[in-house]
């Protein structure tokens, strides 16, 4: 049926949900044997229990035998188009090859089975890759000081949102000053976490070079301004080159300045947050520092602060201990209230020190560089692509990380949208790209982020298969609005997750509104058809 | 980088001379630095950063990062009684199997048709969760059990248009500090006082302080010192009566044979994901979930990704969609009372993986045993002279305190000496609840056989004697 | 269920625009139209329309107007229309149009397909208002209403779009320009109403790309965000449309959407008040509270023109709020507000940015071009 180059053909396992695997009197593992001594000892605690403590029947958990369950999963896996088994530009993603090298290292013992709490003479290791991994941050970024207790680049903004606060609180400016500025093309919590910590929000929206002016930021700077928070390059990957004006007006106002360095890959080694006059900033160990992305999640922020927050970072921190080993201060004094339990996600760290430490200062600045390299290499040949354009043309600098094209010809010729483009292109074996954080002004998104990971091979890969789409829209429209036809799944029902009647986020939910899914009832269903 | 000879390394490929050259050649430019002329000159840096000498080499870099992380000590080959939110559980093989997947460890935001197999996975996770604790939504986890608490107290406080929330007194002390600063702005926190005797919520306190401003009431179910509470009914009832929600807060790993918060009247329920089949990682396994009834004025406050499954085109077929987007931070940008990122996912995925293996019968010996060996460990140590375990008499589950207040010697005495036999003793409680004076937190789990927990006890012996 | 589509075309819309005539609205405008050789416009880009959609082989029930107004460019394109509404000897076709619309409101069906000029956008709101979704299909020379595709075949697109599910519904406005003061060249524009119409980027006249801030909760927080910054004592002025419609909600007053109202002390005290009314009632401290045209950006001097240069002067530049969801903001083209209060000098001490709020505790700034 279909015709794509490569012939690609996702995993279709058809797996049925764990819960429809269930055979009576499977069992997958069994947990480990009470002593008898114990059992005679104690009893059956769990018969003695207060009624109202105790359940009433056993979970309704599948019953499913060990291999089965083994299947079960490594079937789920392989539909499922990770950086290791495909090439993936996934816009402000910043994905990049994760070194098993340091994943096998990470899962050892010695750092798998530590426990926070369980004495800092016997974490010693731990404290030590921790404090160089700080050193090594000061110097990347020209901050004085890191933790790396935040699980991820929201929670690590957040952490910014609330060292603003804390230091306008212990000057008595809180009440007074309650305004934070950030730009559009900032990602989504550059705004939110603000908000969150109780700041009121001014967006500067781009002006005609795609970021904004220094004139809008001079038009909302008052009085009020706490801080600004803000991404550069943004996520079009363009870079604001008036950003040290930026940080020096609003320090005159009064203001602190946050980098949020999630899209930090093209300036390692090249550009320094605390060069650049921040106050702080905020670093992705899963996307810029090669820790994996886990699904969505083993998440890690790095956020450092110039010496004079040191004392408003969370604790613990970590810290030399005079006699060449280290310890945690957990001397709360004026740190702000703790962000996440215990000290961090360390298995990034682990893995974010590693990477740095394998590519040295000249690996790094080579890393930022082949990044800019592979983005203009790809924005050299989209440009010549039918139906593609280049938003904001004023701004003629080559971008940095990564590039927010535009399908809005491509869709006005032919009516095949970037959404259409995006489901379609995982038919050629590649991870699809991301349209756009909200707010979608760029009509018909697309960005596109190489990465420094990629070899040129894989990159024409891609091309080739966003040429074959596009070819495909302007002479078959229909066939390319109508992807994807080789993926893991047929194409679903998307009103079904957004309908109140409808949707079902566990099986017990399925099962009971299930036949909901086929009823003459349903309502119509007022979608927004944002970034997902 | 703008030498002919480039920089060769695995990990940069077109960073070596001859893809960099092409590169620069189809681009029509002669250096990576004309590359950057939308950055000022002066913010660039001069030369190279002052970094320590690359280890290019796997092996040399190998060699080094594990002669640091090798002087720890580990609990695979120390025994560790240490828990208070982070606890040493079985991690099935399976679990590490499939954690370490590529696929899923390098995923991350692709969608229905790219990334079926982790959003299957994440919604098997979100109905297995449901099942342990008697509700129908699940969302994805969180960034761990404090951030999952604060979802769900504010999101009680939007549900009921008020600003109270009653936090049970036996709390992690780290767990009110989250609390305190993420609801600082939009909610005003108060503690329900304890009943010394049993440790338990003082619901007298409790009713004297519901108000017609409380939005969510908040007690862990084992507390934070490991005790039962089984009065989740009554409490639930003048809770509502009050017309506030109930937030209780569970480790899923006792809920074989503890009741589910769902079915006792629980509004919200949060969890714990760490003790389902994942590595402590030194605090880096943790992670949370939030759960309740499928009603939209509900659904609609979750902040966090929520995975529903959608019928696909053909009989049979379904496939994943995340739902709503618009109640996310991703959407609301400013508009947000709460945010949502990258979370915790891989864990999610290895919990499905070890409820899926334990099933309903694993789950209730897993509980029952734990429940067996705690309650032995604790009669053994209440035995020696000197210390005591609290609250004796009452239902526990995997933690105790015990205290050292007649031995006269402190806890950090004690787990220092403990350390030189190689034991990890438990949390120090001192500096948390002064008003326990020198105690400590305990935890035992089913890794602990009759020998390590006789091992502690005559430890514990020996160093107080 | 099989959609249902309806189709209206208005035969006369964009017959005075080929021969340089602006607009057809009347029998007179027509006739001399026809005397100069205009041809109908809007059955051939109904039938363009239609063709796409035909392309397409999805399966739908149309419903068309009768004979030329809908039923014959149908069957044309190969469809085998239903018939709804007769047509009424004698009767405008601006009359018939509204019969039509009406009877397809009440069937109901799922989407209305229309071609034509503002006329006919006008009539849809007058029929139908909020009822059901529309798409424009445009004929017409005055094209001032955002709720037209930006051609035949988008329209289309639209209307397939919006049948495969995953597009949102938003209100735009209609506007009603002085036909009399527009051909002696003047464009004097009032808000007649709103429409709904599905919405995607690129897709819709005078719309950059939208974003897609939850428009419910913005518009509850800018609403929350001026009610509670209300002084006692002091006289409000509420400009037209939905922002302003959803501050008089959280007050607890009703609220013309498309007039003037003025409130003070949680009373409405006028009704679509005109210029005197205002200027009446202006004795002590006030603010005017407005929001822009979505696309265009004015937010003085189209659709509020009874808030007239005289009053803005009295009240001072500096109590006037300008507010709007941040998806209206990225609608703005260039992202410019624009003021034409009628007095130059007025206009020009309005050039420079300006705040805007945007929600309960967010703003944003925009550049006021004059």
């Amino acid at each position: 049926m279909s015709t794509n180059k490569t012939g690609f053909q996702a995993a279709r396992w058809n797996e049925a949900l764990i819960s429809e695997l269930s055979e009576e009197g499977a069992r997958g593992i069994v947990p480990p044997a009470v002593d008898a001594e114990i059992a005679a000892a104690v009893g059956d605690v769990a018969a003695s229990l207060p009624p109202g403590a105790r359940r009433a029947a056993p979970p309704d958990l599948p019953e499913v035998t060990q291999h089965r369950v083994l299947r079960h999963f490594l079937r789920l896996s392989q539909m499922c188009m990770g950086f290791d088994v495909t090439t993936d530009m996934m816009g402000t993603c910043t994905m990049k090859y994760s070194p098993k090298a340091h994943e096998h290292i990470a899962r050892g013992a010695k750092l798998a089975d530590l426990h926070p709490l369980q004495g800092v003479d016997s974490l010693q290791g731990l404290l030590e890759l921790m404090y160089r991994f700080n050193r090594i941050m000061c110097e990347i970024s020209g901050m004085d000081e890191f933790t790396f207790q935040p699980a991820s680049g929201a929670q690590g903004i957040y952490t910014n949102a609330c060292l603003i606060r804390a230091y306008h609180e212990s000057r008595g400016d809180l009440g007074k000053r309650d305004e934070i500025i950030t730009t559009s093309f900032s990602h989504p919590a550059d705004a939110a976490t603000p908000a969150v910590a109780g700041f009121k929000v001014i967006t500067l929206m781009p002006g005609e070079m795609g970021f904004a002016g220094v004139d809008a930021l001079k038009a909302a700077i008052s009085d009020r301004t706490a801080g600004l928070m803000l991404t550069n390059p943004e996520d079009t990957g363009q870079y604001n080159p008036n950003i040290r004006q930026f940080v020096d007006l609003v320090h005159e106002a009064g203001g602190l300045c946050a980098y949020d360095q999630a899209n930090g890959n093209p300036l390692l080694g090249v550009v320094r947050a605390g060069d650049t006059g921040f106050d702080m900033c905020q670093f992705n160990l899963h996307k810029t520092f090669s820790a994996p992305h886990g699904s969505l999640g083993m998440g890690c922020a790095a956020v450092g602060v110039k010496d004079f927050l040191r004392k408003f970072l969370p604790r613990p921190l970590v810290a030399e201990d005079g006699s060449g080993g280290y310890r945690l201060d957990y001397d709360q004094g004026e740190g702000i209230d703790k962000i996440r339990a215990f000290i961090g996600n360390v298995h990034a760290v682990l893995k974010a020190y590693s990477w740095v430490m394998s590519l040295g200062a000249e690996g790094l600045r080579a890393v930022a560089e082949t990044a800019v390299l592979n983005n203009n290499y790809m924005l050299t040949k989209m440009r010549g692509m039918r139906g593609v354009t280049i938003p904001w043309p004023a701004n003629n600098y080559p971008k940095l990380e990564q590039v927010r094209y535009s399908f809005e010809q491509m869709f006005a010729e032919t009516g095949v949208t970037s959404h259409d483009v995006i489901d379609r292109m995982v038919d050629f074996g590649v991870q699809h790209c991301m349209p756009s954080h909200v707010p979608m002004l760029v009509p018909e998104p697309f960005t596109v982020e190489p990465g420094e990971s990629l070899t040129v091979a894989e990159m024409d890969q891609m091309l080739a298969a966003l040429q074959a789409i596009s070819d495909e829209a302007y002479s078959d429209a229909e066939k390319a609005q109508g992807g994807p036809y080789n993926a893991s799944t047929t194409r679903i029902d998307g009103d079904v997750p957004e309908d109140p009647d409808c949707w079902a986020f566990t099986y017990r939910g399925y099962q009971r509104k299930k036949p909901m899914w086929t009823s003459e009832n349903r309502r119509k269903i007022e979608r927004h058809d944002g970034g997902y | 980088m703008s030498d002919d000879n480039g920089f060769i390394h695995p990990y940069v490929p077109n960073a070596a001379p001859v893809p960099l050259r092409r590169l620069l050649k189809e681009i029509g430019v002669d250096n990576v630095t004309d590359l950057y002329v939308s950055v000022p000159e002066e913010l660039q840096v001069k030369g190279l950063l002052n970094l320590p000498d690359a280890l290019p080499s796997e092996h040399d870099l190998r060699r080094h990062v594990e002669a640091i992380i090798g002087k720890n000590l580990s609990c695979r080959d120390h025994l560790n009684f240490c828990g208070a939110g982070c606890w040493q559980h079985y991690v099935p093989a399976i679990c590490d199997e499939i954690t370490g997947r590529g696929e899923f460890l390098t995923a991350y935001g692709g969608g229905t048709y790219s990334d079926h197999g982790k959003n299957q996975a994440m919604f098997e996770f979100q109905s297995l969760i449901g099942e342990l604790v008697g509700l129908e939504v699940v969302g994805t986890p969180s960034y761990d059990m404090g951030a999952a608490v604060n979802s769900a107290v504010t999101m009680a406080c939007r549900i009921t248009a008020r600003r109270g929330v009653l936090l049970s007194g036996a709390v992690s002390g780290d767990m009110r500090s989250q609390i305190s600063g993420f609801t600082k702005m939009v909610a005003d926190v108060d503690t329900i006082a304890l009943d010394a005797a049993s440790g338990l919520i003082d619901l007298d306190d409790l009713k004297s302080k519901l108000t017609s401003d409380i939005g969510a009431v908040y007690f862990e179910n084992p507390n934070y010192f490991g005790l039962i509470e089984s009065r989740g009914a009554e409490i639930a009832e003048i809770v509502h009566a009050a017309g506030a929600l109930l937030v209780v807060g569970v480790d899923p790993l006792s809920l074989g044979v503890l009741a589910a918060p769902g079915d006792y009247g629980a509004d919200i329920v949060c969890g714990q994901i760490q003790p389902l089949g994942i590595h402590m990682y030194g605090g880096g396994g943790c992670a949370g979930f939030i759960a309740s009834r499928d009603e939209e004025r509900f659904v609609s406050e979750y902040p966090m990704i929520l995975m529903s499954i959608a019928p696909g085109a053909e009989e049979g077929d379904f496939g994943f969609a995340w739902s709503t987007m618009q109640r996310t931070s991703y959407d609301k940008r400013h508009d947000s009372e709460d945010y949502a990122g990258t979370t915790q996912w891989l864990w999610g995925i290895g919990a499905a993986v070890y409820l899926s293996l334990m099933g309903p019968r694993g789950m209730e010996e897993v509980a029952s045993g734990i429940l067996q060996r705690t309650r032995y460990a604790a009669e053994r140590i209440n035995e020696l002279k000197g210390i005591s375990v609290a609250h004796l008499d009452s239902a526990f589950f995997k933690e105790f305190i015990i205290d050292f207040a007649d031995s006269g010697k402190s806890v950090a005495e004690v787990n220092a000496a403990l350390l030189v036999n190689g034991i990890f003793g438990g949390k120090d409680l001192s500096g948390e609840f002064p008003e326990f004076g020198q105690s400590a937190l305990y935890c035992v789990t089913e890794i602990h056989g009759k020998k390590d927990i006789d091992r502690l006890v005559d430890s514990l012996a020996e160093v107080l004697s | 269920m099989t959609f249902r589509l309806g189709l209206i075309v208005n035969p006369i819309a964009g017959m005075g625009g080929t021969v340089g005539l602006k607009g057809s609205d009347t029998p007179e405008i027509v006739a001399r139209a026809r005397e100069l050789g205009a041809e109908p416009q809007a059955p051939e880009r109904a039938g363009q329309a239609l063709g796409a959609i035909v392309a397409a082989n999805v399966a739908l029930d149309l419903f068309a107007a009768p004979g030329e107004m809908g039923e014959a460019e149908a069957r044309a394109a190969g469809f085998t229309p239903k018939v709804i509404g007769s047509p009424v000897e004698g009767d405008t076709v601006a009359e018939d149009s509204v019969r039509a619309a009406q009877a397809m409101a009440e069937l109901p069906v799922d989407l209305i397909l229309f071609a034509g000029g503002d006329g006919t956008a006008r009539d849809l709101v007058r029929a139908i208002g909020g009822q059901v979704p529309v798409v424009g299909i445009p004929a017409g020379v005055k094209m001032h209403s955002a709720v037209y595709a930006t051609n035949p075949r988008a329209a289309a697109r639209m209307v397939l779009r919006y049948m495969q599910g995953g597009i949102s519904i938003r209100e735009l406005e209609v506007m009603d320009i002085d036909e009399a003061a527009f051909r002696e060249g003047a464009v004097s524009a009032k808000l007649y109403g709103y429409l709904k119409v599905p919405y995607l980027p690129g897709l819709v006249q005078g719309t950059k790309a939208g974003g897609v801030s939850r428009d419910r909760t913005a518009l509850a927080g800018i609403a929350a965000r001026i009610a509670e910054a209300m002084e006692p004592g002091r006289l409000y002025i509420l400009g037209p449309g939905t922002t302003m419609r959803a501050v008089a909600d959280k007050i607890g007053v009703e609220k013309t959407l498309l007039g003037v109202d003025l409130v003070r002390d949680g009373e409405r005290i006028a009704t679509d008040a005109g210029e005197r009314d205002i200027l009446a009632a202006l004795d002590g401290t006030a603010t005017i509270a407005v929001t822009p045209i979505g696309g265009q950006g004015h937010f003085f001097g189209r659709g509020n023109q009874q808030i007239s240069a005289q009053i803005i002067s009295r009240v001072g530049l500096e109590h006037i709020t300008v507010a709007a969801t941040m998806e209206k903001i990225a609608s703005l083209r260039d992202n410019l507000l624009h003021v034409d209060t009628g007095d130059r000098a007025l206009d020009a001490r309005f050039s420079g940015w300006r705040r805007v709020i945007t929600g309960y505790h967010t703003d944003t700034v925009c550049r006021v071009s004059t």
